[in-house]
């Protein structure tokens, strides 16, 4: 079967699925009584074994069946729940991912997974022993029997295939074909065979193999187990059509027939849970509530419309988009010059309806933070299991969305601040304890809309930033000096963490504190377009704000003059603007500063950094001043004069000319021009 | 006609810089415009003209002239930019003027002779003879490096 053309969907459901069994993973961790949670977990699991056999990935398949038997099992009440079990299949889940990941990355999806797939057995096995360790031997007595019985062992797998195409109302057959003894072209028949029984059905499993049989390496003989529509008789006469073919014997495969077994064990299992029951009959009060609420659950998922769309479609459409907002720009500026009135409604009217336009693409290319978020609760029990601290992780506002382009980077960033909030963050139990805080520490990830900003929160009620350890450490690392140490406030002091070179940690862990740590998450989030605040209070814990833009391809900007060459300046770095008299420009070391609002801002002349030709005062005493910040520190650009504010349609410069100094792209004006834009974070060091 | 088809034709358009004649294959151009108004891009070697708008991209400039080297001049009526597509970019030549399309046969292409004015040898790919006109070949990967802005970092 050619899978290709289902293979985008394939991982993409993997994916989906894979991230729901995490979840629920974890949800049934904290409730370990409600069974309506492993029924979640099962459905993504056996839906996940279906498409990747259907696929041919063969070691996904195997892996999700050995973690099906184990979910089957707590379902059934036979295994307890216990943290060693959740290690196990939290595990699996992750090599599942991995091997995922592998095939959306064009590999094969093989792994090694026999280990894991043994510890599963063994899981699974221990805790049927635990519950029915007789019914276990009896088992299997009755399966060997049953073996005999059959020409074809069947493994666990195929055995639910055939159990399950029986059920959908599809007859399995074991197929015995006799050739002939002076058969010439045994391959070539069987050929045929096989051609003739797959276009009425599907051939579960041969012996021999199916290479073996196009090797002609076997007898007159050869075996297939079939799952068909047709009756029995139907197919016996087609097959005897085939030359050469001498008998063919075809015996019914029923439910019984390959399930006795597995029956027998289910009924004594059953028993012995009833008798369970009838000791404890809270767990099964509980396990009926579980399986309305599971009812429920999937009434309200089927409600829900949605159709797939590819990324890039979304991404064309979003530039087409742009090239009409860069036309509309056009337009305003034509209409205003002409003022003619129907010109002019018209375009009011057009500036209208693609406003609107615009905000149902751009939330077109929304996706909630959820999708970031959802990995952080496995990865924070991961971790506090590694750090041996008890961490819980509170989630806040993940339905909060935000371009796609912003989520696909801000991942690795949050990861960092996580890992630094348990490991720096939050106290070790007895310390806590010591200091009279609750044993389990509470880490909150919050995010939320404001303005025309999405901000993100990691709040943690650890040990918050010592000052005095951070400043003797920013000291020794040469990043401030005394005197300054002594000027700075709290907050400057805790933002001193973010700088490069720094790492606190008194001893150097894995889990971070390789003091390339939180600069780097400051220099990401800058980079796009956003900004990282501390508070903290020593004893009390600390607070990480993240701010960053909506949306990173439409953005709002100053425009400026330069010598008749336009810039823009982005308003989210901008503060204010301010016309200032020569006069009151101080020089300090070289550096020329203003007195800002009782605040040294130093100036930076944008002729200057651009190189502009020709460099004439003519500025009559007063200076065009942007003031624009790069996190706390501010800077004033002096411009020859303000044009206004506009919504413009970031480019980027292309491949040719790469990391021009203090540019971060370009824009096309109303009047065809092209802008170019300032890149405020490289002009403040 | 059926000399028309012949495969070992090459289409080339054919372009001017101070006295010298120049070629690039079709395949690569795409499109030629006369002078737009192209927007300066500081800290750029000289011979980057700038970015210009060209029907919605922003589409960097390189003037061939300050690139090989050579007296660079007012653009004029017959200044004209090619707009040519390299593998990852685009990117526009400045020109003296642009003469022509021409099919040339493949075997009138030579390896550059050794000194070709002052043009640097590494920008050429080889040198057609066709009725007495002799046109330089251009290699446009070479000319059209990416530029990078050396930073601290990459020392």
């Amino acid at each position: 079967m050619d899978t290709n053309q289902y293979l985008e969907m394939f991982i993409d459901e993997s994916k989906e699925h894979l991230q729901s069994c995490n979840e629920h993973l974890l949800e049934l961790e904290k409730n370990p009584q409600d069974l309506s949670i492993v029924n979640e977990i099962f459905r993504s699991a056996h839906t996940l074994k279906g498409m990747s056999a259907t696929m041919g990935y063969e070691d996904i398949a195997d892996l999700t069946h050995m973690m099906e038997n184990v979910l089957d099992a707590i379902r059934n009440s036979k295994i307890p729940v216990t943290t060693e079990i959740f290690d196990v299949v939290l595990q699996a889940v992750d090599y599942l991912e991995e091997m995922v990941m592998d095939i959306a990355s064009g590999g094969t999806g093989k792994k090694n997974v026999r280990e894991l797939v043994e510890s599963l057995n063994r899981i699974e096995a221990g805790g049927a022993v635990v519950t029915a360790a007789v019914v276990e031997t009896a088992v299997s007595s009755v399966v060997e029997v049953n073996n005999q019985k059959a020409v074809l062992s069947y493994d666990d797998y195929e055995m639910t295939v055939i159990n399950q195409s029986s059920d959908q109302g599809f007859n399995s057959f074991e197929m015995t074909v006799q050739l002939r003894e002076d058969c010439v072209l045994k391959a070539a028949r069987v050929f045929m065979v096989f051609g003739i029984l797959e276009k009425v059905g599907e051939i579960v499993k041969s012996e021999p193999k199916v290479e073996q049989l196009e090797n002609e390496d076997f007898g007159e003989t050869f075996t297939v187990a079939l799952i068909t529509k047709e009756n029995a008789d139907v197919l016996k006469e087609k097959v005897l059509k085939v030359s050469e073919v001498a008998s063919v014997t075809i015996t019914v495969l029923t439910h019984d027939y390959l399930t006795d077994g597995k029956r027998a064990e289910d009924d004594k299992v059953v028993q012995a849970i009833e008798t369970a029951i009838a000791t404890q009959p809270e767990p099964a009060v509980v396990k009926e509530q579980g399986v309305q609420k599971g009812k429920r659950n999937t009434g309200v998922q089927s409600g829900n419309k949605t159709i797939r769309v590819n990324i890039d479609r979304l991404d064309i459409l979003m530039n087409l988009f742009e090239e009409l907002v860069i036309d509309r720009g056009r337009l305003q500026s034509i209409a205003s010059e002409l003022h003619n009135p129907e010109l002019n409604e018209t375009v009011e009217r057009m500036t209208r309806v693609s406003g609107d336009l615009q905000s149902i693409i751009l939330n077109m290319r929304m996706i909630p933070v959820e999708t970031v978020f959802n990995r952080f609760p496995k990865m924070v029990r991961q971790l506090a299991r590694d750090l041996d601290k008890k961490v819980s992780l509170e989630i806040i506002g993940a339905e909060t969305e935000l371009d796609r382009t912003v989520i696909d980077e801000i991942g690795d960033p949050l990861v960092h601040l996580i890992r630094n909030a348990l490991d720096h963050g939050v106290e070790s139990p007895a310390e806590r304890l010591a200091k009279g805080k609750p044993e389990e520490g509470t880490v909150t990830l919050r995010a939320y809309h404001s303005g025309n900003h999405v901000f993100i929160e990691l709040e943690d009620d650890g040990a918050g930033v010592n000052r005095d350890r951070v400043v003797a450490k920013a000291i020794a690392n040469g990043i401030i000096t005394e005197e300054m140490a002594k000027t700075m406030t709290d907050r400057q002091v805790a933002e001193l963490i973010l700088a490069s070179g720094f790492s606190t940690a008194e001893k150097i862990s894995d889990v971070s504190g390789r003091g390339v740590g939180l600069d780097v998450v400051k220099n990401t989030i800058e980079s796009l377009g956003g900004y990282i605040s501390i508070e903290s209070t020593e004893g009390q814990g600390s607070l990480f704000q993240v701010q960053l833009p909506l949306t990173l391809s439409i953005i709002s900007v100053m425009l400026v003059e330069l010598e008749k060459e336009v810039y823009a300046i982005p308003l989210s770095s901008i503060i204010e603007t301010a016309i200032i008299q020569t006069s009151d420009i101080l020089n300090a070391h070289n550096q020329k500063v203003i007195d800002f609002r009782g605040n040294i801002v130093p100036l930076v002349y944008l002729k200057e950094i651009f190189e502009m030709p020709e460099q004439h005062d003519e500025s009559g005493g007063f200076q065009s001043v942007v003031i624009v910040r790069k996190g706390e520190r501010l800077a004033g650009l002096v411009v020859d004069s303000f044009i206004g504010q506009q919504e413009i349609v970031l480019k980027s410069l292309g491949n040719y000319l790469q990391n021009v100094f203090a540019i971060s792209g370009a824009t096309i004006l109303g009047n065809g021009q092209v802008a170019l834009i300032v890149d405020c974070n490289s002009l403040i060091k | 006609m059926t000399e028309m088809l012949n495969q070992k034709d090459m289409k080339v358009i054919v372009f001017q810089l101070m006295d010298k004649e120049y070629a690039i294959s079709v395949d690569v151009v795409q499109g030629i415009e006369k002078m737009l108004s192209i927007a300066r891009v500081p800290k750029t070697p000289s011979y980057v003209k700038g970015v210009l708008n060209l029907r919605g991209a922003v589409t960097p400039i390189v003037d061939l002239r300050a690139r090989f080297g050579l007296e660079v001049k007012e653009m004029d009526e017959s200044t004209r930019i090619i707009i040519v597509t390299l593998e990852d970019y685009d990117v526009g030549l400045v020109v003296d003027a642009a003469n022509d399309v021409l099919d040339i046969p493949m075997e009138s292409i030579e390896p550059q002779p050794e000194v070709v004015g002052s043009v640097e040898v590494d920008f050429i790919s080889g040198v057609a003879k066709v009725d007495k006109r002799l046109l330089v070949m251009l290699n446009l990967n070479k000319v059209l490096e990416p530029i990078k802005r050396v930073t601290s970092d990459d020392i």
